[in-house]
């Protein structure tokens, strides 16, 4: 072997074993957690509510309290952040000024989140006098995950062609119309990338809910998006630190299923995703 | 009749300067090639006709430049309009990633054509103009950009034939094709210039040579000679455009 092989080999190797060390403990994350848990999911636990101080029954108002969650904070964050996206790759004329807006959204991206739950706390729950409710923290989930959104949709808007804009305009489509017709369509895939890792983010985040949505105990489904409300990970949150006595395995399959719930929430996102990349080569 | 009237077109982008001074008219109904070295101005020049160049940040234009008696740059003119009135076709292909029958359909739907028996005949029409009905008819709802180069190409033109526009502007529609594809192309020119006013901008003095009837010089921003086709290549009045022409040039 001559010595560039030698190397390649070894670089080879290297990244081989990065690769490794990264989805080792990934994979024995998750199948710790299935294997411990999977033993408390039942039909009852996923559909009933907790008794005995949660120490039994089910989870079904936090996972109902989550999947509101989710869903609010997408259908406030991506109209948003796509919007805004469009707005700075489309519209804006690119220079000092949108420089600046990047790198404060940029900025916004590393902001720890229980300071967005203590803005949330602020502006949603007290100023606007929405109060705690599931309302408030979508509101201030999506604040948290439009960086997310932002960014990815612009990576998204800026990977269509040039050529496909210049095409739609030169036959006499408006901006707007090459924008929905054209543009929008073929970022979608990207579009949905962004909003897949900002499912995750919502569904995960507990600091921003524990100070705007969510109640201790409420062992009845929420009525209105003006409702307090459990949710998955604040839930985990509590049965794991705040109660004593609590079974193992009600921990174990509150997070199974939170993971489950995220998983579903994937899928549904990655399926339009195909969908919109299928279109695209149609 | 001159179907497009240039004067004094001086074009910037920032502080280059693209087009100097360029006085030209561009006749009804005839092939008019533009040919030069690389970096002249041609492109620059044609996206002038549809002002595609707004588009570029920091693109400054003054001059006059009519279509028929309509001052192109004026203030209040309606940019979405002229484009219908100027089509386009690029030097890479570019179809949507839609169907064929999408593409063709891209522009008349925009402008506002909605029924489907309307939008079948425009598809029909423009692909038959374009000489591609007969190679597509079967396969209308397949990807656009399952078709070769060459049918891509012609698929384009059909599209912006689709807007039944008034001049067609061309920038070497044929450097990305093989002899055959581009022979077609040159047919289907001919073929268009009996309804359409067309301006093509080529590398190929042959091109310009078979398929245009007037040609336009450039170099350096400036255009240098503008003649009949004959004219330019057989006694061109400028040393510079003999030397192009005959390819001593440089
Ligand atoms: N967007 C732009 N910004 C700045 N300068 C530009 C821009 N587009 C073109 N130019 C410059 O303007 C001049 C003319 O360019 P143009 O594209 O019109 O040339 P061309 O004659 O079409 O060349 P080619 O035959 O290579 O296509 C060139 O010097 C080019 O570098
Ligand atoms: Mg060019």
């Amino acid at each position: 072997m001559t010595k560039k092989q030698i190397q390649e080999k070894i670089a080879f190797t290297v990244l081989t074993m990065t690769m490794f060390m990264v989805v080792i403990p990934t994979l024995l994350i998750i199948g710790y957690i299935i294997y411990k848990g999977i033993g408390t999911i039942s039909w009852e636990f996923i559909t009933a509510m907790p008794r005995k101080g949660m120490r039994e029954g089910g989870i079904l108002p936090a996972i109902v309290g989550t999947i509101y969650l989710v869903m609010g904070t997408i259908i406030l964050a991506l109209p948003l952040g796509v919007g805004s996206a469009i707005y700075l790759t489309e519209y804006a004329k690119q220079g000092k000024v949108t420089r600046l807006i990047r790198l404060a959204i940029m900025n916004l991206a590393g902001v720890p989140s229980v300071v967005y739950g203590l803005f949330g706390l602020g502006l949603f729950v007290y100023f606007l006098n929405i109060g705690t409710s599931i309302l408030a923290g979508a509101l201030t989930l999506a604040c948290l995950i439009l960086p997310v959104v932002i960014t990815a949709s612009e990576e998204a808007l800026k990977s269509v062609p040039q050529s496909y804009r210049e095409a739609s305009l030169a036959l006499g489509a408006t901006k707007l119309q090459t924008i929905q017709k054209v543009v929008l369509p073929f970022a979608m895939p990207g579009i949905l990338t962004g909003a897949i890792l900002g499912i995750g983010r919502a569904a995960g985040e507990t600091a921003p809910i524990l100070l705007t949505v969510a109640a201790f105990f409420l062992p009845r489904l929420p009525k209105s998006i003006f409702d307090q409300a459990m949710a998955l990970p604040y839930h985990l949150y509590i049965i794991s630190t705040q109660v004593p006595n609590m079974p193992q395995g009600i921990q174990y399959g509150t997070a199974l299923t939170l993971l489950g719930l995220v998983s579903i929430f994937f899928m549904l996102a990655t399926v339009i995703r195909i969908k919109f990349k299928m279109a695209n080569r149609a | 009749m001159s179907k497009i009237s240039v004067k004094d077109l001086n074009l910037f982008y920032g502080d280059f300067q693209a087009l100097k001074n360029i006085t030209l008219n561009i006749e009804e109904k005839k092939v008019t090639a533009l040919i030069g070295p690389s970096g002249c101005g041609k492109s620059t020049f044609l996206r002038s006709l549809n002002r595609m160049n707004d588009l570029i940040d920091g693109v400054k234009i003054k001059g006059d430049l009519k279509l028929e008696e309509q001052d192109i740059y004026q203030k209040d003119v309606d940019v979405v309009a002229l484009r219908r009135r100027v089509g386009m076709v690029f030097q890479k292909p570019n179809p949507f990633p839609k169907s064929i029958y999408e593409n063709v359909a891209y522009g008349p739907r925009r402008y506002g054509i909605k029924t489907r028996k309307q939008l079948d005949e425009i598809v029909e029409k423009s692909l038959k103009k374009a000489a591609l009905w007969e190679e597509v008819k079967d396969r209308l709802s397949k990807s656009a950009l399952g078709l070769s180069g060459g049918q891509q190409q012609r698929l384009c033109i059909a599209r912006a034939l689709a807007m039944e526009p008034e001049v067609l502007l061309m920038d070497e529609p044929t450097s990305a094709l093989d002899p055959i594809a581009t022979a077609k192309i040159e047919e289907l020119i001919v073929e268009l210039k009996k309804e359409y006013t067309i301006v093509i901008v080529t590398h190929s003095m042959q091109q310009a040579a078979r398929i245009s009837d007037e040609t336009a010089f450039f170099l350096m921003g400036e255009v240098v000679e503008v003649d009949t086709t004959q004219k330019i290549f057989t006694k061109p009045r400028d040393k510079r455009t003999e030397d192009y022409v005959t390819g001593r040039f440089g």
